[in-house]
Formats: structure tokens, sequence, C-alpha cells
């Protein structure tokens, strides 16, 4: 039997029910955009398959009304909380004129949506780290009781803007937390390949501010940090930097063949640890999850997918010369 | 009309828009305590405290970055880079984030960010504190690049610069902040990115030109003004997106035409104005569209006798436009 461990975190069984939900939604709809990119219905799939519980439990721990996020392209999790819906979701993968991201400019997951505080991202990694130090830079001028919340991968760790943004964070004590995914690969080139140093959260010395490793499987254990950081931003003891741990459970892309640089076994092993399961058997045990809840969220969930998938593919695309708007104010 | 330098037309045109929209902040190197290694920012970071005039990290791609987020939370950030040349690290920052903002968003997201950098050479200033950047940044659609000539025009153009929607690269000429001087009015103005201006109206030859030469052209045309060669100056002041009317009318007026740049020649922004001069006035002129720039080497040596060499003059001006008149 389980040990209830989110009662003392605050959080009521409503809310964690929530969180699986929504960890849920983010696997289901990343599950059906690769059937769609199979069946050749849509041009690309990135995953956030291994990474919903860092994603959710960190979006949790923040202000889901006020906050605002830089997110990275694994980010379903983190969107769906912030308030982006499936059917939205759904209009970025059949890039379509509806979609909220750019009105299908961008390949899916280059997320944004300003009226949920998402940052529009592009695909050049590692570039929304300092705009996050930016937001919270004028959070800080302005007294605003918010925070930004940034992430990216441990590959990413390694691009000048994550030393230049954390150290910008650190030297003027801004109200950022960066949390790092390490999902052990980026693209094909494991962690070990990547990090001179064994764990991401130890980079957070050179910056002045607190690091921590966390279960990144765990959503509990990633919303209990996240919260704590939050709360030290918030009073004014500037930024934290978070590696949450997890794996990446697909190929990198639709475009990537990952048999081609790890074992099956590696990725099967993983498989033992995934959150959805994991996190689905916390709450069973706890009886929150009963058997009749969850066929009710799985068949909400699937109807929801149907709902957003029939939509976004009956969606018009923009004009073509729709191509030509919005290069500067109209 | 109170007279004042170039460089105190930058500071004044920041002063005023700090007073008027507090939402305005400066950030860079140097530019808070001291008052910036020009000394453009000198005393806004007494008059509007430290947060409003941040000295930053010694790192471009964050005084870029910094600034687009702010930007996007809706500052009116104005990030200075201590000199074009180190403007580099923060290409990805530029070029991937504040000039695609609003376009790969949609129109969701914007960035009115400013980012003022000196250029220019002159001022043995070597390889790395001679360049010029602009040709870098000029075919990236989403971006504004202004450069002044005048110091009436920078008070009105970095005026607008900020109080635009989308990011506006500002260049400065170093060599111009202490040389040129003019009357600057003491009232509000903003004058209109995108529009070139005629400084010098002539009917012999047209010359096109931006920035520091503006002022060596005007030198030139005076000179020939003396031996009956009148001289038509169109400044291009924004260098991206071009006016490319006021260049059309420019060209056809005397269907000769001088484009000048301190800039290397290839790739050069005068290569997109006799691009456009080619499709458009081909039947209006008179002789071969002739260019005059720095030579094609990686930038502006030290030795005073090879920075001479580079750097355009009234002189170097001066020859090349009588040889057009006389063609």
């Amino acid at each position: 039997m389980a040990t209830n461990r989110h009662e003392e975190l605050g959080l009521s069984n409503e809310q964690v029910l929530e969180m699986y939900k929504t960890m849920l939604l983010a696997r289901k709809l990343d599950e059906r955009m690769w059937l769609l990119n199979r069946a050749g219905k849509i041009p690309f799939v990135i995953s956030c398959q291994g990474q919903e519980a860092a994603q959710v439990g960190a979006a949790f721990a923040l202000n889901r009304m006020e906050d605002y996020v830089a997110p990275y392209y694994r980010d379903m999790g983190v969107v769906l909380a912030f308030g982006m819906t499936a059917k939205e979701l759904m209009l970025s993968a059949f890039a379509k004129a509806e979609d909220p991201n750019s009105g299908g400019r961008q390949m899916p997951s280059h997320f944004g949506q300003k009226k949920n505080r998402i940052l529009t991202g592009s695909s050049p990694v590692t570039t929304q780290v300092p705009h996050a130090v930016g937001v919270a830079l004028a959070a800080k001028m302005e007294n605003k009781k918010i925070v930004s919340f940034v992430t990216l991968g441990e590959g990413s760790s390694n691009q000048g803007d994550f030393h230049e943004g954390l150290n910008f964070a650190g030297v003027h004590k801004l109200p950022v937390i960066t949390m790092v995914e390490n999902n052990k690969y980026a693209i094909s080139v494991p962690s070990e390949k990547q990090l001179g140093n064994e764990k991401v959260s130890d980079r957070a010395l050179g910056y002045g501010m607190p690091g921590y490793t966390v279960d990144g499987n765990d959503p509990l254990e990633v919303y209990k940090v996240v919260k704590e950081a939050r709360e030290r931003a918030l009073k004014g003891e500037g930024a934290t930097l978070v590696e949450a741990v997890s794996y990446r459970l697909t190929a990198h892309s639709s475009d990537d063949d990952d048999r081609a640089y790890r074992d099956k076994e590696e990725v099967d092993e993983a498989k033992k640890l995934d959150s959805i399961f994991t996190f689905a058997f916390y709450l069973k045990e706890l009886g929150i999850l009963t058997e009749e809840i969850e066929i009710e969220i799985t068949n909400e969930i699937v109807a929801i997918v149907n709902e957003a998938t029939d939509y976004a593919e009956n969606a018009p695309y923009a004009l073509p010369e729709d191509a030509l708007k919005y290069v500067y104010e109209e | 009309m109170p007279v004042m330098s170039y460089i105190q037309a930058v500071t004044t045109a920041l002063r005023e828009e700090m007073q008027r929209d507090e939402k305005v902040f400066i950030l860079g190197e140097d530019v808070g305590k001291k008052g910036g290694v020009f000394k453009a920012t000198e005393g806004l970071y007494d008059q509007f405290g430290e947060y409003r005039v941040l000295d930053t990290p010694l790192a471009e791609s964050a005084i870029a970055g910094v600034g687009i987020g702010a930007a996007m939370y809706g500052m009116r950030p104005v990030a200075e880079m201590q000199f074009a040349d180190f403007i580099m690290p923060a290409v990805n920052q530029i070029i991937s984030e504040a000039a695609r903002i609003r376009y790969r968003s949609n129109n969701d997201w914007n960035c009115p960010i400013v980012i003022r950098a000196p250029y220019g050479g002159g001022v043995h200033g070597a390889l790395y504190h001679s360049q010029s950047v602009e040709a870098l940044f000029a075919n990236q659609p989403g971006l504004k690049i202004v450069m002044p000539s005048t110091p009436y025009d920078v008070k009105g153009l970095l005026k607008a610069a900020i109080r635009d929607n989308d990011p506006v690269l500002f260049f400065e000429h170093k060599r111009a902040y202490r040389l040129l001087k003019g009357e600057v009015p003491e009232e509000d103005y903003v004058l209109p990115i995108g529009k070139a201006d005629v400084k010098r109206e002539g009917s012999d030859i047209t010359i096109i030109t931006y920035g520091l030469c503006v002022h060596f052209a005007l030198q030139a045309a005076e000179k020939l003004a003396e031996v009956g060669i009148e001289a038509h100056i169109l400044d291009l002041r924004t260098v991206y997106p071009l006016d490319k009317e006021a260049i059309i009318e420019a060209a056809k007026k005397t269907g000769k035409v001088l484009l000048v740049t301190e800039d290397n020649k290839e790739g050069s922004i005068i290569g997109e104005v006799a691009a456009i001069i080619a499709e458009n006035c081909l039947f209006d002129l008179d002789a071969p569209v002739m260019r005059l720039a720095g030579p094609d080497i990686p930038s502006m040596p030290y030795a005073p006798t090879m920075e001479k060499f580079f750097m355009m003059n009234p002189d170097k001006i001066e020859k090349a436009m009588r040889e057009l008149a006389e063609f």
C-alpha cells in the first residue's frame, strides 16, 4: 500500500487526479500524432513521451493564471496545463490556419500563445532561456508577484544562452525557474557524452543559485521542488535550476530511428518507470483512481483526442498569400 | 534652436523617451555608472536608477535575449552593443528570435526592442572596432535597420525606433559622435523609419549613401559646386527595408548615380540599391551605376596608412563624382 505523499504537499485528491489526466492527455495526443504521421497525414512529430510527469508536475506548481512559461519543443504537458487545448495542438500538428501557436507557419511543438503567457519558441535550442530571464527582469522591475519558467533538454544546457541567461538571472536574483528535462539523449548522443559533470544541476553553483536533481518520472517530486523554487523566487531570493531526470521513450522525432544508437533492452527497461503507469499505480493504491474513474477518464480523453483530430483535419489551411502577412506590424 | 553633437542627440532621445514612458529601459555593458564607453548614456543612471539603466554581465547574446524577453512581456528595452563588431554572439537572438517573433507567432507576439550599436571606422579601431555590420542583417525581413547621418535625424529616428512595435537595429557612426554637430529642436518629434531623405538638391549627378558618408558626400558636393556640378544627395537613413520610391526618384532625377558606403563593396547595402535602380531606371540612366566602397578585405587595419586606404573620405567621393559627371 502506497503512502499518501501529495497531501503534505498541499495537493488535494482532485488536484492529483487532474495532474494525471493532463499527463494522460499529453500521452494520448502524442500517440495519436505518431499514428497520423505514420498514416501520412501529418509531416512531423516530436514527442513528450516519458517527460509528462516532469512537465505536468512543474506546471501545477506554478500560478497557471499569471506566471509565464518558455517551453521547449517536448513540453506538451506544460502547455496543456497552461491552457492550450487538445484541439489547438492538433491544429498545429496539421499546420492549419487556426493554430494559435503560429497559424501553420512553424513545425508542430513550436509553442506560443500569448493569452496563456506561453512565449513563442523557435528551433535553435536554448534561445528561450534569456527570454525567460527577460520576463523575470521585467516582473522584478514592475514589482509583479510572478515567476517565469523555462525548460530545455540536457544537451541544450551546453549552449551559450544557457550559461549567459542563468548567470544574468543569478547576478540580478531574478524570479526565473529553469528546468532541464534530462531525457538522457540529445538526438543520438547520450548524456555522458554531453555533460562534463555528472549532473546538470551542479552547474547551478557557477551561477549563484541552488540546483536540484529530481526524479522526472515522479510528478510529486518535481511539483515539490518547483513549488519551493517559486516561493523562494517570490521572496526575492532569486532563480533556481532544476534537473528532472527521466527518459525519452520515443525516437527523437518522427524522422529519427533510435535503433541505430540505443538498445531495445534499454528502452524496455525505461518503460518500467514510465510515469503514466507508475503515477496511475500510486493513485490506484490510494483508492483515488478507481476502476470507474479510470474508465471515465480514458473515455473522456479518447473523445477529446478524436474530436481534436477530426476538427483539425477538416480545418482549412492558411491561404497561400497569407505567407506575406505579419512580417511587421500591420 | 540648440546645436548639439550626434552623441548628445542620442542621449537626449534616450532621456526624453525614458521620461515619456516608464517601460523604456536601457541594458548593456558599462551603460550604467560609467554612462557607456562613448558616454551615450551619460547621466541616465543617476536620473533613472540602476534598473532602468542596467549594467549587464559581459555577454552579448544575453543582452539581446534578455531584452527580447522583456520586450515580449511588454517593456521597451533599448539594448546597447558596445561596438557593432561585438554583435556577433547575439546574431542568433537577433535573427532567429527578434526578427521572427511576430511572423512565427502569426501576429500573436511582438518584440519592440531597439538594439543600438556604434559602427564604423576612422578612429584607429582596427579590425574589431571599425566594422560596418549592416549588410549582415539586411536580408532579414522582420528587422529594421536605421543608420542616421545627422543629430537631427538621430533624435527623431531613435525616438521612432523606441516607439516602433518591431525590432530595430540602430547603428550610430562612432566617428560621427563628436565630429558632427547640428541643430536639434527641443520639442518632441519623430521621423519616419523606412523613409530616405534628400540632403542636398542638385541636377547633375545623384549620390545615394547613408551614415557618416552623407557628411563626406555633402563636403565633396560643395567643392564640385564651385566648378558648376550640382550633386543631388539622398540619405537612405533606413538601410533595411529600403525606401525604393525615393531611390528610384533620386536616380531618375539626374540619370547619373554614385552609390557610396564605408562597408566592403561586395554584398553591401549599395548592391541592393543598384539592383533597384537596374530594375526600375534602365531607360533613365545616362551612365552606368557607379559604386564607391571599402575594399573587399576582412576589415579596416590599424596602421594609419592602411586605415586611411580603407576609410571613405570626401576626396575619394569627390574624385568619383567628377568621373561620373564627366561620363
